[in-house]
């Protein structure tokens, strides 16, 4: 007799848990021939909050980490995903795409995630000044992280979208609540089982699934969300600017296609990055001057 | 002898005036010529401290925007191509310009604005003047800046800026705005025009190609009358929380970019290891400094508990010290209410926090009768949950709250929708570290306060707005 197979339950992804919707809504995610291949979470607007809450609570020490470390836990996640490709070519070939095309979205993945995991603890050196002012003052500039940013996923990349818009954001210290592709939600899900093996701090990165049309407001509507991440693609993106006045959330609307290998670089990081500039005097006393 | 106080006493030493060269009626700058308003209307720009007109200023309209956003449109083809480095030459002249012409435009910026001369004649005009030589020599090095982005110009940057540091703000915005191969219409505010419009008459004088720098004034509506163009690719904004909040409501949807600097509630952290002395220097700098019409005063102050005794009444001894008056008078240490209306903002804030009753001093000194004054203000002992502790009141009226634990200020100063800036005042080096690195905000001065520089990037966190003006960062404002 054949042996039954063990079906996997798709489920969100919140402080480093894996938990259904508070809401207990599913809804089926189908194939091109509108066959249903698996259940997956609605997540409602208390799983937003929750997420944001857990975000907003891992922040600071994801922050606090230092940068090598952060490319450390980044390169982690690169190494777990290189030990899953097979399940992750798997639901892209389920969710639609050939062999072939499932493989290199995966490929590109993990060589995005490394590229990224590179730059945590470079970015800040390149980007970042010493501003000579002048009066008797040390003067700096350098970037920290804008907090807790929400990313509504790129619709037609299952992976690598998901990836290229994540990365950017945590490399860079912040803490994040993603709405996943609503038609390809799969990888996004897996994907959290690999961030929660390879080191990323739980509440760091947060998991939805669900309808964008439910979900895009009180995302971009929290007062504690600090910038949002979406395809400019998106049909909410007015609305989204127009529910992110109120404190002044920071959205970028991203045109770029992000299955080429050049749609990644420092701007991604810095976007989601605020930059500050400190001051201090120099002490001018005595009558020694610069010389040898 | 307009101001006794019961401390010092100065005579008179009032700039003369008589140097400038102002036109009795101000028409608009657009496409390198003077054109006057389609409306034909003209409204008075006073003197804060005697009410006095000094001149009549165009009110532009919806028309007359479209205009200017069409010269800048037309002028960006011409200016978009031109070598960047003769674009940073023309520039350079700008800056020569305005230099040669400091003092006229210092005393004017005093007259029409209400700051003390002192302070336009030493920080605002030469800061000002700076600002277009540093952005003068980027214009042929911007590959230098963002290197591997391939940053292009964005169009046409329409400019709304505020009445508190007038020709500075024109300057923050313009000078790199052109080094970055924009063209720009401006919109300086209704009550402080003057300087913006000498300097459409320097940057008429420099030769630029007609078109690149158009000036129109006005009120609010011209301003939305800009954010609203469809022409109009970048807005830069400088003013209140409210009014970003429109823009970007205005805005959204478009392909408009926005740097938006906005309001502000800065912490001013006084530690007990701080050299008192200097740090009430820099109490009074932080929320004295133009009035306190500062986006980044130190408005709210931070004492630990140990010192606070020590610290109030010293900062109230150096409070009866201010000389309050005469914007012109060369003594003055706090100028004139740039307007009623700000006047009246301001009183009401004062009368609500009596009514609350914290602890109330303000100075003893006299003060002009007529004009617009206020008297250096203290509010002790404030509830954080206080509207004073809260909101930006914009005038010479600071909040005081004490402190045990650096964790205890951290978490107070950071409980504020704003972010701009914040001070901390202390000894120890590791703890100005922790400090710096933990404060929401934009620009920290350590043992110091409101403190600018062209090289030096300024904008906020949070609801003090995004993006940043000034040093190698500005420049990414206006690039794509």
């Amino acid at each position: 007799m054949k042996r039954v197979e063990v079906l996997k339950t798709y489920k969100l992804y919140i402080d480093g848990k894996f938990p259904r919707t508070e809401s207990g809504r599913f809804y089926k995610v189908l194939n091109k021939a509108k066959e249903p291949i698996a259940n997956v979470c609605l997540s409602s607007r208390k799983d937003v909050r929750n997420a944001v809450q857990s975000a907003r609570k891992a922040q600071g020490s994801w922050q606090e980490r230092t940068a090598f470390n952060r490319g450390q836990v980044l390169y982690r996640i690169a190494e777990m995903l290189e030990g899953r490709r097979a399940q992750f070519v798997e639901e892209l070939m389920l969710e639609n795409s050939t062999k072939k095309e499932a493989q290199m979205e995966v490929d590109n993945s993990i060589d995005r995630i490394v590229y990224y995991a590179g730059w945590c603890d470079k970015f800040n050196q390149v980007a970042s000044s010493v501003n000579p002012v002048s009066s008797s003052h040390f003067n700096f500039s350098s970037y920290e992280p804008m907090g807790v940013i929400g990313i509504m996923a790129v619709q037609s990349s299952g992976l690598l979208g998901l990836v290229s818009m994540l990365m950017p954001v945590i490399a860079g210290g912040n803490s994040c609540v993603i709405i996943a592709s609503e038609d390809k939600p799969l990888c996004a899900v897996t994907l959290a089982e690999v961030l929660n093996s390879s080191d990323v701090p739980g509440g760091v990165v947060n998991i939805l699934t669900g309808h964008i049309d439910e979900l895009w407001s009180p995302l971009s509507s929290h007062m504690d969300v600090n910038g949002i991440s979406l395809d400019v693609r998106n049909k909410y993106v007015t609305k989204v600017q127009l529910a992110s006045v109120d404190n002044l959330k920071r959205v970028r609307a991203y045109s770029n296609d992000f299955s080429l290998m050049q749609e990644q670089g420092i701007q991604f990081i810095t976007d989601f990055q605020e930059l500050k500039t400190t001051w201090h005097p120099i002490e001018k006393i005595g009558g020694a001057s610069n010389s040898y | 002898m307009s101001t006794k106080n019961n401390a010092w006493e100065y005579a008179d030493s009032i700039e003369n005036a008589s140097h400038i060269n102002l036109r009795k009626q101000y028409d608009l700058y657009i496409d390198g010529k003077w054109v006057k308003p389609s409306s034909n209307k003209y409204f008075s720009s006073s003197n804060p401290h005697d009410e006095k007109h000094i001149a009549d200023v165009s009110e532009a309209n919806e028309e007359d925007v479209d205009l200017a956003v069409q010269a800048a449109e037309k002028a960006y083809e011409l200016w978009s191509k031109i070598s960047a480095a003769e674009r940073g030459k023309y520039i350079f002249r700008i800056a020569r310009l305005m230099q040669e012409q400091a003092r006229e435009l210092a005393v004017i910026e005093s007259l029409d604005s209400g700051k003390p001369i002192r302070e336009a004649r030493d920080i605002d005009i030469p800061l000002a003047c700076n600002h277009f030589f540093y952005y003068a020599g980027w214009a042929d090095k911007l590959e230098y800046a963002f290197p591997n982005q391939h940053k292009k110009s964005l169009g046409v940057a329409g400019q709304i800026i505020p009445w508190n540091f007038p020709l500075l703000m024109a300057a923050w915005k313009i000078a790199p705005a052109l080094a970055t191969g924009n063209t720009v219409v401006l919109k300086p505010a209704e009550t402080t025009s003057l300087t913006a419009l000498k300097l459409a008459e320097i940057i008429e004088a420099s030769g630029i190609p007609p078109g690149v720098v158009n000036i129109v004034t006005g009120f609010g509506d011209t301003g939305a009358a800009i954010v609203a163009h469809p022409k109009v690719s970048k807005i830069a904004f400088t003013g209140s929380t409210a009014v970003g909040k429109l823009i970007q409501k205005t805005i959204a949807g478009s392909n408009k970019r926005a740097t938006l600097e906005l309001g502000g509630k800065s912490a001013n952290i006084i530690f007990g290891d701080a050299p008192i002395d200097q740090a009430v220097e820099g109490i009074i700098n932080g929320i004295f400094f133009n009035q306190g019409h500062v986006c980044c005063a130190g408005s709210r102050l931070f004492v630990e508990e140990s010192v606070a005794e020590k610290v109030i009444r010293k900062l109230k001894h150096r409070m009866q010290s201010l000389q309050v008056g005469n914007p012109l008078d060369k003594n003055t240490d706090v100028g004139a209410i740039n307007s009623k209306e700000q006047l009246k903002i301001i009183n009401r804030y004062i009368d609500i926090g009596i009514k609350e009753g914290s602890e109330f001093f303000q100075t003893d000194c006299a003060i002009p009768t007529e004009g617009y004054y206020c008297r250096p203000t203290l509010f002790i002992n404030v509830a954080q949950s206080s509207i004073l502790a809260q909101e930006e009141i914009f005038g010479p009226v600071l909040t005081i709250q004490t402190f045990r634990t650096v964790d205890e200020v951290i978490q107070k100063a950071n409980n504020s929708p704003y972010g701009l800036a914040a001070g901390v005042w202390t000894d120890k080096g590791s703890k100005i570290f922790n400090l710096t690195s933990k404060l929401k905000a934009g620009v920290v001065w350590a043992n110091t306060y409101n403190k600018f520089d062209p090289s030096s990037p300024f904008g906020g966190y949070k609801e003090s707005g995004f993006g940043r003006e000034g040093g190698l960062h500005g420049l990414g404002a206006y690039l794509k």
